[in-house]
């Protein structure tokens, strides 16, 4: 058995109903705990691009996208590990702003960790810092001390380091495909 | 301007359109508008009414298969959605292309568990190519469209159409264009040219290659073109259970079937050969057996057209991912004309201790008095057919004896459940294979079990006259649990004795002539009022209840390491 690593597995698909659980199923079948999930439109015009992370190794994931690519739905799926890949993860902190005033050391956490204030009420101030989840978690755990009344963090989005956009490429093989079929129907029409 | 019509109305054409002309189903609350609408169209649409939704999802399983058409089944919501839940299952891992039209309750009431409502979707989609909600009638064409495309293309598979009541009665325009694109989907992959010599040049340099056939054979249409590849190379061929009769049993080439209860020739020599050329096969367990000891000496060729069958059981050597055909009819000009004259005498050893240690009991019985063993019965029957008729087999033993001791001749020649392994699934694919190829013989061998689990399809053959003729291999026990009982359980016939009905008398309820075979001299005799009479028959036969089907490579063991009785392992000096 190889050892667990952290995979990051990116979605190309149609925006349909039901599309997520499509792609949720394949992992619950194989006892896969997806860690995290982050799902939006991507800069194609109709396609949605869903990252997810999962501990497991190589050659159980290279299946699943296998399985993943094979659903009607789905343009592509891509299996990458960190090296492959630019991330990122954004993550939000609630504290008391109360607290924030009369705490000296949190100013010099707060520019340490270069977060941002996004909001501030009386009551509460909300942070916000980016970057991988060991530094959100840093964060966290400094904070933790005076006191969080509230902490989120969001899934991966992920970007490749590759030359190509394997993507394009396919929705552009697809689209002269499209374009040949319909020129063989019009010369059988004809 | 065309007139406008309502949704079930479009749903007619739409079958229409994609050359349906029969359907199997079952009527009710959430799909009467489709059903009234079919009453207007029965002319042009013969339904044919199962007595069990069950039975109408195999029934069009069984004529897909033998026609190579879509098998097209309707059936209301809830209780009848969940009913073909096992036929979705049987068909995706067999590849059965279907279209399964469910009803639904009207969308506004969809998620407030309104009578009869249930998640057909959410319930489908792991075990459909596709699953889709239609809730509009304009979306009837669309969806109707894609469905045919998507089950009948590249590796062929079931669809479900989920057919919401006010999508049925609210109209729309009427404008049908078959599909033949989708933009996330390549149903037929272009065949790369440096797979192709990557391929052939295994093939060339290989001494003891084996081609293994499947059904992805038989659904590419691509039996002569399998064909020419051994005869020119001289490779010896095995079959998976789906891939039998995608060659002549009496082929020189033909070595047999692979898998647990396969022939020990194709067995063992997947562990002698230095080339295994899978074709249109997945690697199942049932074939591999323990896959870390499977095939040690052999690079591994996988011709499929679904990729994500690549490396998911056997790691590949080389691939090419294409139709069957197309991939064979281009190979077949790289390839050199070979003679593999001491490779292919190696199957002769292991032919002859099986028909010695494993066939002479089966077929030659001295040892069980009056009652009949289920291999001398399938090989009587499949000899007065001429070897030309099609055999549906339930599951079981009864499965594995017919497959094994039946010869092909003509393509398209079995259906069983194979991936999925459903018991009951025989009878109704049986009645749908008739239906799907009337002009051809159709032997059905079910066991007492199996029968049981479908047999008020019993009343369709009778409502439609439907000539099946039924082997019912009875030895008033769940044969196959018994048989592992037996071999691994120390003999503990946890509750697989059974109590049965007269089956003949039940048959004579429905109107269809049936015989009790008590004796072999009977035997002779019964097959020949069986196939003689015209319509359907049955004959029940009496079956020696220690029957077990050998050879046997036990579940999770090496694939060379195989039983030729509860106490002898093959080879024998071992």
């Amino acid at each position: 058995m190889e050892d667990k690593t952290l995979f990051t597995i990116t979605v190309f698909s149609e925006n349909h109903v039901g599309l997520l659980n499509q792609i949720s199923i394949i992992f619950t079948r194989r006892c896969l705990n997806i860690e995290s999930i982050s799902a939006s439109p991507c800069s194609i015009r109709g396609v949605h691009k869903l990252t997810i992370t999962c501990w497991s190794d190589r050659r159980s994931l290279e299946k699943v996208v296998q399985q993943i690519e094979k659903r009607i739905d789905v343009l592509k799926a891509f299996l990458y590990t960190d090296d492959d890949i630019v991330y990122q993860e954004v993550a939000l902190y609630k504290v008391s702003t109360s607290q924030l005033l009369d705490e000296k050391d949190l100013e010099q956490i707060i520019r340490r960790h270069n977060a941002r204030i996004l909001e501030i009420t009386r009551e509460y101030t909300v942070l916000e810092k980016t970057g991988h989840s060991d530094e959100t978690e840093m964060l966290f755990s400094e904070l933790k001390n005076y006191g969080i009344t509230q902490f989120v963090r969001s899934g991966r989005v992920a970007i490749t380091k590759s030359d190509t956009e394997y993507v394009t490429l396919f929705i552009e093989e697809q689209e002269k495909r499209r374009e040949s079929i319909e020129k063989q129907n019009n010369n059988i029409d004809k | 301007m065309s007139e406008k019509i309502n949704g079930s109305e479009a749903l007619m054409k739409g079958l229409i359109a994609e050359g349906v002309d029969r359907v199997f189903g079952y009527p009710g609350g959430a799909i009467m508008p489709v059903y009234d609408k079919l009453y207007s169209y029965s002319d042009r649409i013969l339904h044919v009414l199962t007595r069990h939704e069950q039975g109408a999802i195999h029934a069009a399983q069984g004529y897909a298969r033998v026609s190579g058409k879509v098998g097209v089944v309707i059936v209301t919501s809830g209780p009848a959605a969940t009913n073909v839940i096992t036929g979705l299952s049987d068909a995706l891992m067999d590849s059965t292309p279907l279209v399964v039209i469910t009803g639904q309750v009207g969308s506004a009431l969809l998620g407030s568990d309104a009578f009869q409502e249930t998640d057909v979707v959410g319930i489908t989609q792991p075990i459909t190519k596709w699953a889709y909600q239609i809730r509009r009638p304009e979306d009837v064409a669309y969806a109707l469209a894609r469905a045919f495309y998507i089950a009948r293309t590249g590796r062929p598979g079931p669809v479900v159409l989920d057919f919401t009541k006010d999508a049925q009665t609210g109209f729309t325009d009427w404008n049908y264009k078959r599909c033949d694109f989708i933009r996330s989907y390549i149903p037929v992959p272009e065949l790369r040219q440096d797979d192709l010599l990557t391929v052939a040049n295994l093939i060339n340099a290989s001494e003891r290659p084996m081609i293994l056939s499947g059904q992805g054979v038989m659904i590419s249409g691509a039996e002569k073109e399998l064909a020419a590849v051994a005869e020119k190379c001289d490779i010896p061929v095995a079959a998976t259970l789906l891939g039998l009769s995608t060659m002549p049993s009496d082929h020189p080439l033909y070595k047999g079937m692979l898998g647990m209860h396969g022939n020990i020739g194709p067995n063992v020599n997947t562990n002698r050969a230095d080339l295994l050329i899978a074709v249109g096969m997945r690697f199942d367990d049932r074939v591999t057996g323990d896959t870390s000891k499977y095939a040690p000496q052999a690079k591994i060729v996988h011709i499929d057209i679904d990729a994500s069958e690549f490396n998911k059981n056997i790691r590949t050597d080389a691939r090419i991912h294409g139709d069957a055909k197309e991939a064979l009819t281009a190979l077949l000009p790289l390839l050199k004309e070979r003679k593999h004259t001491e490779w292919l005498a190696s199957f002769e050893e292991p032919e002859r201790v099986e028909a010695e240690r494993c066939m002479k009991r089966e077929l030659y019985p001295q040892d069980c008095g009056d009652a009949m063993r289920m291999g001398e019965v399938a090989m009587k029957v499949a000899e007065a057919t001429g070897n030309r008729a099609i055999l549906v087999t339930d599951v079981g033993q009864n499965q594995m004896m017919s497959a094994r001791y039946f010869r092909y001749t003509d393509p398209k020649s079995i259906i069983t459940s194979g991936g999925l392994g459903t018991m009951g699934f025989g009878l109704p694919a049986a009645i749908g294979a008739k239906m799907g190829a009337p002009e051809r013989t159709v032997c059905f061998f079910t066991g007492d079990g199996g029968l049981q689990m479908t047999m008020q399809e019993l009343g369709t053959i009778m409502e439609y006259g439907t000539a099946v003729k039924i082997i019912l291999c009875n030895n008033n026990f769940l044969g196959n649990v018994r048989q592992w009982q037996a071999l691994f359980f120390g003999g503990r016939f946890s509750q697989t004795p059974m109590v049965n009905p007269d089956f003949v008398m039940i048959c004579k309820a429905y109107g269809i002539p049936a015989e009790n075979v008590e004796r072999r001299d009977q035997l002779d005799g019964a097959i020949g009022r069986m196939l003689a009479s015209e319509g359907s028959y049955l004959i029940n036969v009496n079956i020696d209840e220690k029957d077990m089907v050998f050879p046997m490579t036990v579940a999770g063991r090496p694939v060379d390491e195989i039983l030729l009785n509860p106490d002898e392992y093959y080879p024998l000096n071992k």
